[in-house]
């Protein structure tokens, strides 16, 4: 096994043994940190499949994680409340049941990255940078001015969904659920690095001119990319709204944006557990310097600005070394 | 006499006032190697973009194994058998060298939407890769990061990626650009080995190579094709001769 | 709905306009010349509007305060760049924007470590209180007007700098040939630092100017960011005629789309759900502009063609 092999086996046994461990001693507050460090590594694993591989620097990823809250915040709530979700002409119920809002949270924001990647793809760069951050901040407007919703306040879910054969307000239980999801999106993005899909997208990241005099289209690829991307951190965004019971506009606004990329940068770009150590880090120091320091953020930033300008492997590559192909 | 795999006729383009491609003809026959000289500015990577795709001519046709591709994009033309080479290599440096020729077998093959089966695990893939590196003497070199080989083995590897299309017509844009003596030899060598397998039209400055190798030679100034035919004929001709060295007509 | 009514709201838009300006003009200036995306452009308005609520307090002039909020974020923008922003012209823009992210934590978190969560307030210079009355029986605020006179002065000034002197000339072709003008002999170093500090000077007078009608707090300068990337989005980046240009038309469509499209719904939906649609709309009407351009010209109205 590589060096990085071993980080990446460190990380799984931390992410199963402290929970257990939290599980056993009572400590249900360290599960509630463990919960919302796994689904920031969730989004930023979504993140990672746009930046790492396809070169796509988003700006905008919080849109699909807000898109997934609202839909768990929409549904629930009319379940909540017993009030059809449209009018008259079709009745659709809300549901509290996990799979089928996680189904809808989904789809609508891999929708959504299907518009949003048609019209940022038209561009590169700079551009793509900008455009992507001004839809984020388009839907932040939107979902504040959307009352019906909540509005600026966002809307409070009172019980946790459902999962058959659970108890989600059993914290280990949730926790494992969004754990197993975790997995499954880490074993997927691998597979996706791995096939003729991940060869194709890294080679138009790196030379696109290379890929259309071989018959490949590039831009496909990366829009293909954007979507899954899209829709894996849309599914983060609909547990957040579960582990919070509470969605509102903020998970919208482009600080969210921001940290779902600091999540990968942190962690180390391109790499596959990247994200994973990104978000166990940040949870970690918002815990342990929030509590010691209100204004941690300076810290962060500082830290940040060192990983850009001097550690460019992050986490992951100070750990394990020089990045290696994949092979 | 067979058809031309690739045929230019009557290309146009002109960039404001500036005619950048006057009227050219061009013909790739079978077998052979047609090399494309002209001095600095004379409009060849211009000529090259247009026969690839890359840019669209103002008015004119291509033809390729005797269809009409004027107006399908790069990507169209080379699932139809037209396999350049770049001057500036361009090659996903990170990758491996299998992965670069693994590249253009996945164009070759059409495949390249499968999300799940490990690429590298694809034999007919693999095989068509490798004999592309075995072609070209880099099959050792396969599991070598590609910033890691030479510029020359860089060139060569060019061609690998355009060989595992399994090409109708090679277009190649400097293919010796930057070669030592050694490294030259060798590209010509293994070009005169190609031309069997496909057609190439060749831009270069390395005189030497063009005059070893090509079967006939266009010689392009100011945007126009101002001779056209065998080594020794164009080594005689007046115009060019003119344009090179400035002699007296 | 009056004349007056709509005039009035045609020189808000206005008003927004160029204080928008102000702050493209900087970002497209600094990705023109230098090839940087600075997302930390925000806490330069920012900066401005602390230091003039400040020094306003502290001395009683507001011309004082404006003269202290430019040299001060002129000043933060040469600091950030010759410790951060210059390491990083030749980097990918994923580090760019990563870099300048983490300045803005920095500034944000350090503006509320001195100043609290409290807003400041900025007091209107005297000189400028109360309204003045236009033709046609117009009433209008003597401040606003000052500021859309400001702006258009600074916009005149910035056109004849780049196109009339020596350091525009400079300017200009450090946007066309970088390894050019540094091998005619100039320093390309204190350019760039002053370019730099250039736009931060504009972005920290904006700040000041628009920190008298709202109020001075850390995260002011963050949609003015984003709105004014939508500006040199729609406008080119790197054009400064585009940045104008861009920054009237989402000035405009934002204030009116936010008095108009609820209007307009209202005339064949019910008050209040015709209130409810155009201002969900309204908040969205310069991101749709945006795809718009987009649909239609790929790299802005005056960018270059790729």
């Amino acid at each position: 096994m590589s060096r990085e092999g071993y980080v990446n086996a460190a990380l799984i046994a931390g992410l199963i043994g402290v929970p257990l461990w939290a599980h056993v001693a009572g400590e249900p507050f360290t599960i509630t940190l463990a919960t919302r460090a796994v689904i920031f590594a969730l989004a930023a694993v979504g993140l990672n499949l746009a930046l790492g591989l396809g070169g796509l620097v988003s700006l905008g990823h919080a849109v699909f994680f807000g898109i997934g809250g609202y839909a768990m915040g929409i549904l629930a709530f009319h379940a909540q409340t017993y009030t059809p979700m449209f009018p008259d002409w079709l009745n659709i119920e809300g549901t509290k049941s996990m799979p089928v809002i996680w189904l809808v949270a989904v789809v609508s924001s891999a929708l959504a990255a299907l518009v949003i990647g048609l019209l940022s793809l038209r561009t590169s760069g700079v551009y793509f940078i900008m455009i992507t951050l001004a839809f984020g901040q388009m839907f932040y407007y939107f979902a504040i001015s959307w009352r019906a919703y909540g509005g600026e306040d966002g809307m409070s879910i009172y019980l946790r969904n459902s999962f058959p054969g659970l108890n989600t307000l059993d914290p280990i239980q949730f926790y494992g659920l969004c754990f197993v999801l975790l997995c499954a999106a880490l074993w997927l993005t691998a597979r996706i690095a791995r096939a003729p899909f991940g060869l194709l997208l890294n080679a138009a990241r790196q030379v696109p001119h290379r890929v259309e005099t071989v018959g490949l289209d590039g831009q496909r690829a990366k829009l293909v990319a954007f979507v899954i991307s899209g829709a894996i951190t849309g599914l983060a965004g609909a547990l957040f709204a579960d582990l919070n019971r509470f969605v509102s506009p903020t998970m919208f606004s482009w600080h969210m944006s921001g940290e779902i990329m600091i999540f990968v940068i942190l962690g180390g770009v391109a790499r596959l557990f990247g994200p994973v150590a990104g978000a166990v880090l940040f949870v970690a120091m918002e815990h342990v310097l929030g509590d010691l320091w209100d204004h941690w953020h300076i810290l962060l930033g500082l830290l940040l600005l060192g990983v850009v300008l001097f550690a460019r492997g992050g986490v992951i590559g100070l750990l394990a070394g020089k990045a290696r192909t994949h092979d | 006499m067979t058809d031309p795999v690739l045929e230019v006729r009557g290309l146009t383009k002109r960039f404001g006032a500036l005619v950048v491609s006057d009227a050219i003809d061009l013909s790739l026959n079978p077998g052979e190697i047609h090399a494309l000289i002209g001095p600095n500015g004379a409009g060849k990577t211009t000529l090259i973009a247009q026969v690839c795709g890359m840019l669209a001519p103002d008015a004119g046709r291509i033809r390729l194994k005797g269809q009409d591709v004027t107006a399908l994009p790069a990507r169209a033309r080379a699932r139809r058998g037209l396999a350049r080479t770049f001057q500036i290599s361009a090659l996903a440096m990170e990758d491996t060298v299998l992965q670069n020729a693994m590249l253009g077998a996945l164009g070759a093959a059409a495949t390249p939407w499968r999300l799940f089966r490990p690429v590298l695990q694809d034999a007919a893939l693999r095989a068509t890769a490798e004999a592309a590196l075995s072609r070209v003497g880099l099959l050792d070199k396969a599991a070598v990061r590609t910033a890691e080989l030479s510029h020359g083995e860089r060139r060569q590897l060019e061609v690998a990626v355009a060989l595992t299309l399994k090409p109708a017509a090679f277009v190649m844009d400097e293919p010796m650009a930057g070669l030592g003596a050694e490294g030259g030899q060798k590209m010509t060598a293994l070009l005169d080995q190609l031309r069997h397998e496909a057609p190439i039209l060749l831009v270069e400055h390395d005189m030497d190579a063009v005059f070893a190798l090509a079967d006939r030679i266009s010689v392009l100034v100011y945007g126009r094709v101002i001779a056209s035919g065998p080594p020794d004929a164009i080594r005689a001709d007046a115009a060019v001769r003119e344009a090179y060295l400035g002699d007296a007509a | 709905m009056s004349a007056i009514l709509i005039v009035e709201q045609v020189l808000n838009g206005l008003q927004f306009g160029v204080m928008l300006f102000l702050m493209a003009a900087g970002l497209t200036l600094i990705f023109g010349v230098m090839g940087l995306i600075n997302l930390a452009h925000g806490s330069l308005y920012m900066v401005g509007a602390f230091v003039a609520a400040t020094v306003a307090a502290a001395t009683g002039s507001f011309l004082l305060a404006l003269v202290a909020a430019m040299g001060a974020a002129a000043m933060a923008g040469a600091l950030i760049e010759m410790t951060v922003i210059r390491r990083l012209y030749h980097t990918d823009h994923l580090d760019q924007v990563l870099a300048t992210f983490a300045l803005i934590l920095v500034f944000s978190e350090g503006t509320r470590w001195i100043f609290g969560s409290f807003p400041l307030y900025l007091a209107r210079p005297e000189a400028l209180a109360g309204s003045l009355t236009l033709p046609f029986g117009i009433e209008y605020p003597r401040y606003r007007l000052a500021l859309i006179g400001a702006g258009l002065a600074v916009a005149l000034g910035l056109w004849l700098l780049i196109a009339k002197t020596r350091i525009g000339i400079r300017i200009r072709a450090g946007e066309n040939d970088r390894e050019m003008i540094a091998a005619l002999g100039v320093d390309i170093r204190t350019l760039y630092t002053f370019v730099f500090a250039l736009g931060a000077a504009l972005a920290g007078l904006a700040g000041a100017l628009v920190g008298a009608i709202q109020s001075v707090q850390v995260g002011m300068g963050e949609p003015v960011l984003i709105l004014a990337f939508v500006v040199i989005v729609i406008g080119g980046i790197g054009s400064i005629k585009g940045a104008f240009v861009g920054a009237l038309v989402v000035g405009l469509t934002d204030t009116l789309g936010g008095i108009f499209l609820p209007e307009l719904f209202k005339l064949f939906m019910e008050p209040a759900s015709a209130t409810q649609v155009g201002a969900s709309l309204a908040s969205m009407a310069i991101y749709l502009l945006m795809a718009a351009v987009l649909i239609w010209r790929p790299t802005g109205l005056y960018g270059a063609r790729a």
